[in-house]
């Protein structure tokens, strides 16, 4: 489980450290992924049944690692969703989307 | 909360209003005025601490500032102090009457100006009032920043912030290098007060830090007193307004230097290095700055070597009058004594004189609108007024009878010439220098305050040089150099009264021995027959008219010296090296592709962590709660690393975003098996919006390339993404493996009874962190606005084609 966080992100931070946006987006987006999991993986893997009060098999993982992930997963797509859209506007405005040629000027 | 702390106080109070009456009365009536309350209540509220003081007492009122750092707020009074605190409040009363004609109320932006002056005010006095070295560190800087802005004042003017910058950098090395001494001081004692400290001089004589300790005090008080070869700030802060040059850089600011050796010489007094260091940065001082005052042109520039070279005497003096604690009391002691009488004597002469004879500068240059001694000349008819206060102030600062630089003139002859009889400190070889030194700086101080005084006033007038027709100044502007002209000749005549209520006391504060009046015996006399100091002042004059009268035979000499040699020159060589080499570093590292800069974030990450955990031992491998891979699990894991490559090599942005798409719908099962239902849920949902919104940007963004670049750079990627990888791991496995604290998860399993749900999780957010979710929606809510209006939003055509230019 651990390993898998370790490739996530990994194969983020490469695609992070490419020129092209899009690769970028994707590997914040896989990044965001190996977030999740190792969170979840502080918390303990399988230690108990779904924390609901109803079911009869306590009992529970904890719940708060879950709680967290859940706020993440939320605002990892707002901010997905900003990073496309913004690159999209990039894209259409300067007509690249190669990090290298976004560059202001060399005299500032 | 006393009234002493209050009246240190209201300079900074007042200032925070000084904007608000400049709004109302701007420009009817002249700020000034009501600034001019505020040093005059504090001057005549010190005066009534005179009878106390003189009988030898102290008064020390304490105020926890930072009480869990021992750091009080204390003000002491004793002699020394309150001949400061005078001196800052009287000189402020008569330099704020005078910037009233000065400054223009028309055209001034005036709140700055008084905000500034106040701020000097509040921070000098509490320097000199305060009895906590940290206290009196803040404060010290203070002026510093102050003196940096009023320096500044005319900010348009490019040599104005030239030397306000100077002044800045001189001065604040010089107080963090005191600020060091300070803390060595506070090691050795383990206090931070002055009055604490005095008493432990023994210990501190015998530490190792005690020479250090010295030594980076002392360049805090030289940097300060410009004394040579920190002076160079002090002729550039000339370009501040003339009343602020009368102010801060003759009579009150340079002297904090001053201050400081004379109160740090109980401590470190009475030891050869002190003895040395200090009398011969005085010493030198001294003669450096009245032999450049000479071949100044400018009447301000001349006045600010001049004032180098008073200091360098006043700190002469301290620097052999230490010597008097070698002995402790006795009739040797009370010889050096008399040094440090003087050197308060001369503080005070000479704030009055210099102060005069600045702000008759600053007349000349008001009413004819130059400075320069070459084209000035023939002012004595036009101006009678202000020559006769030149020659007084002039005369005065020569060393001539009857006015009260003579006494102190004197008093400085006996010191030398007693210094050099000395038999201690390896004195015997060195000490007939000393007289040698004193008597030629004194002749070449006579010949610049004659061409002060003669080469303004006297000669040809030459009206066409001059931007205005001269004539005498506005009875407001007389009014300050008249009462500093008379204190000159009236201390002269009365020298024992002001000995008996103010030297003495504060010459008690500086040698401890002589605390209590009448343990010593000093009569000032103008009269004491016919001495060697006698002579020497008559050697003074005779050479001095001669080498005047003569100066054009001889000034050459100085163009001799090349200015690459000076320290100016290595002042502005150094300050633009180090420009060029941070600038040049900088540019280095910020190249403005975000790629380096992830690189180093990155590669930050893998140092920090990956260091962290090396040297502290974090990581841990601890199998015992790991759970067994099912078979489930096996395959989940297998695909989701499938797709994973897949993004990483596919060529086509379609694969690349289904492949995504994958990864999250395979973590959501993963959520699944891990007993998450709630996160299942969301992720299904939130990966199936981010999926069509990726898809519908695809439409728009280019096909992904193949990225043309150089193995190097694939290869940098590489090792930093491993890397990244693989401390994540580790970090992921060490936290799995490390159970510090019991889970607080119990804490929520009563849920149903205080927030009636069943879903422990859904109760977290939306009701035990609900503020957290509340926030999170505003998240939300912002990236929605921006996603919107970064869609909506039509770039202008004038901006388009800006950027294809």
């Amino acid at each position: 489980m651990s390993l898998l966080v370790g490739l996530f992100f990994a194969i983020g931070t490469y695609l992070i450290l490419t020129k092209s946006l899009l690769r970028i987006i994707l590997g914040t987006s896989i990044i965001s992924h190996g977030v999740h999991l190792l969170i979840l993986t502080m918390g303990g893997l399988k230690t108990g049944g779904p924390p609901l009060l109803g079911l009869q098999d306590l009992p529970f993982t904890d719940a708060l690692p879950q709680a967290l992930i859940l706020t993440a997963i939320v605002i990892n797509f707002a901010t997905t969703a900003l990073f496309l859209v913004l690159s999209y506007r990039a894209y259409k405005v300067l007509g690249t989307d190669d990090t290298d040629q976004m560059r202001g000027n060399h005299d500032e | 909360m006393s009234w002493l702390h209050i009246m240190i106080l209201i300079p900074f109070l007042f200032a925070i209003i000084v904007p608000f009456i400049y709004r109302v009365f701007a420009p009817r009536i002249h700020t000034g005025w009501f600034v001019l309350s505020v040093p005059s209540v504090i001057f005549l509220y010190l005066l009534m601490y005179i009878p106390i003081i003189s009988t030898g007492e102290t008064i020390l009122i304490s105020v926890p500032w930072i009480p869990s750092y021992g750091i009080n707020y204390t003000t002491y009074i004793d002699g020394l102090s309150l001949v400061f605190g005078l001196v800052i409040t009287g000189i402020g009363a008569l330099v704020v009457l005078y910037s009233i004609y000065y400054m223009s109320k028309l055209k001034e932006s005036l709140h700055n100006f008084y905000v500034y002056l106040l701020l000097f005010m509040g921070a000098m006095l509490g320097l000199v009032f305060s009895d906590n070295i940290l206290v009196l560190y803040v404060f010290w800087e203070l002026t510093s920043i102050s003196s940096f802005l009023l320096i500044a004042y005319w900010y348009q003017r490019e040599r104005s912030r030239y030397g306000a910058q100077k002044s800045m950098n001189i001065t604040i090395f010089g107080g963090l290098a005191m600020l060091a001494g300070f803390i060595m001081l506070s090691m050795m004692t383990e206090t931070y007060s002055i009055r604490e400290m005095i008493n432990q001089t023994d210990s501190i004589y015998e530490h190792s830090l005690f020479l250090p300790a010295m030594i980076l005090l002392l360049l805090g008080a030289f940097t300060k007193s410009a004394q040579f070869p920190f002076s160079i700030w002090l002729p550039d802060a000339m370009e501040a307004p003339t009343p602020i040059s009368a102010y801060l850089h003759s009579a009150t600011m340079v002297k904090a230097g001053i201050y400081l050796v004379a109160r740090m010489t109980p401590i470190f007094g009475g030891t050869p290095e002190w003895f040395w260091l200090v009398t011969s940065a005085g010493l030198i001082t001294l003669l450096y700055g009245s032999l450049t005052a000479v071949k100044q042109t400018d009447l301000k520039a001349l006045l600010a070597y001049s004032t180098i070279s008073q200091l360098g005497l006043i700190m002469s003096l301290l620097g052999m009058g230490s010597a008097s604690l070698y002995y402790g009391t006795g009739d040797e002691a009370s010889m050096y004594a008399a040094a440090v009488l003087a050197a308060i004597f001369h503080l005070i002469n000479h704030s009055t004189f210099k102060g005069s004879l600045f702000m008759v500068v600053g007349i000349i240059d008001h009413e004819t609108g130059t400075r320069d001694i070459r084209r000035l000349g023939g002012l004595m008819h036009l101006m009678p007024i202000s020559f006769t206060l030149a020659i007084i102030g002039g005369f005065s600062m020569a060393g001539l009878p009857p006015f009260n630089g003579f006494l102190s003139k004197e008093m400085f002859f006996t010191a030398v010439l007693n210094a050099s009889d000395m038999s201690i400190f390896s004195m015997e070889s060195l000490g007939v220098i000393i007289p040698v030194i004193a008597w030629a700086a004194s002749v070449f101080t006579f010949i610049y305050c004659m061409i002060l005084i003669f080469k303004t006033f006297t000669g040809k007038y030459k009206p066409k040089k001059l931007e205005k027709a001269a004539h005498e100044a506005p009875v407001g502007m007389l009014v300050p150099p008249v009462i500093l002209s008379s204190l000159v000749i009236i201390i002269f005549f009365f020298p024992n009264v002001l000995s008996q209520y103010i030297l003495k006391p504060a010459m008690g504060a500086v040698l401890p021995a002589y605390s209590q009046p009448g343990e010593i015996e000093i009569k000032i006399s103008a009269w004491h027959g016919w001495n060697t100091e006698l002579f020497m002042t008559l050697g003074v004059v005779g050479a001095g008219t001669f080498l005047y009268l003569y100066l054009k035979k001889w000034i050459g000499i100085y163009s001799i010296y090349p200015y690459s040699m000076t320290f100016n020159n290595f002042y502005n060589q150094g300050l633009g090296k180090i420009e060029d080499m941070s600038l040049t570093l900088t540019k280095s590292y910020m190249t403005g592709f975000i790629r380096d800069y992830f690189v180093y974030v990155f590669t930050f990450l893998i140092i920090i962590i990956g260091g962290s955990m090396l040297f502290l031992d974090g990581a841990a491998f601890d199998a015992g709660n790991n759970a067994p891979v099912s078979i489930y699990e096996g395959v989940l894991i297998i695909s989701m690393i499938t797709a994973a490559l897949t993004v990483l090599f596919s060529k086509s942005r379609l694969t690349a975003i289904v492949a995504v798409g994958a990864l999250g719908y395979l973590v959501s099962l993963f959520f699944v098996i891990f007993r998450a239902p709630d996160l299942a849920l969301t992720q299904l949902v939130v990966e199936t919006v981010t999926t069509a919104l990726f898809l519908l940007c695809f439409y728009h963004l280019p096909e992904i390339r193949r990225e043309a670049v150089r193995v190097k750079f694939r290869m940098t990627n590489l090792v930093i993404s491993l890397g990244v990888g693989a401390i994540v791991a580790i970090l992921a496995l060490s936290a799995n493996g490390t159970r510090l604290f019991e889970p607080i998860a119990y804490y929520y399993e009563n849920s149903y009874e205080l927030a009636g749900a069943r879903n422990i999780v859904n109760a977290i957010l939306v009701d035990f962190r609900g503020i957290d979710t509340m926030l999170e929606i505003f998240v939300l809510g912002i990236a929605s606005l921006g996603v919107y209006t970064l869609v909506k939003l039509r770039i202008s055509g004038r901006d388009r084609s800006e950027r294809t230019k």
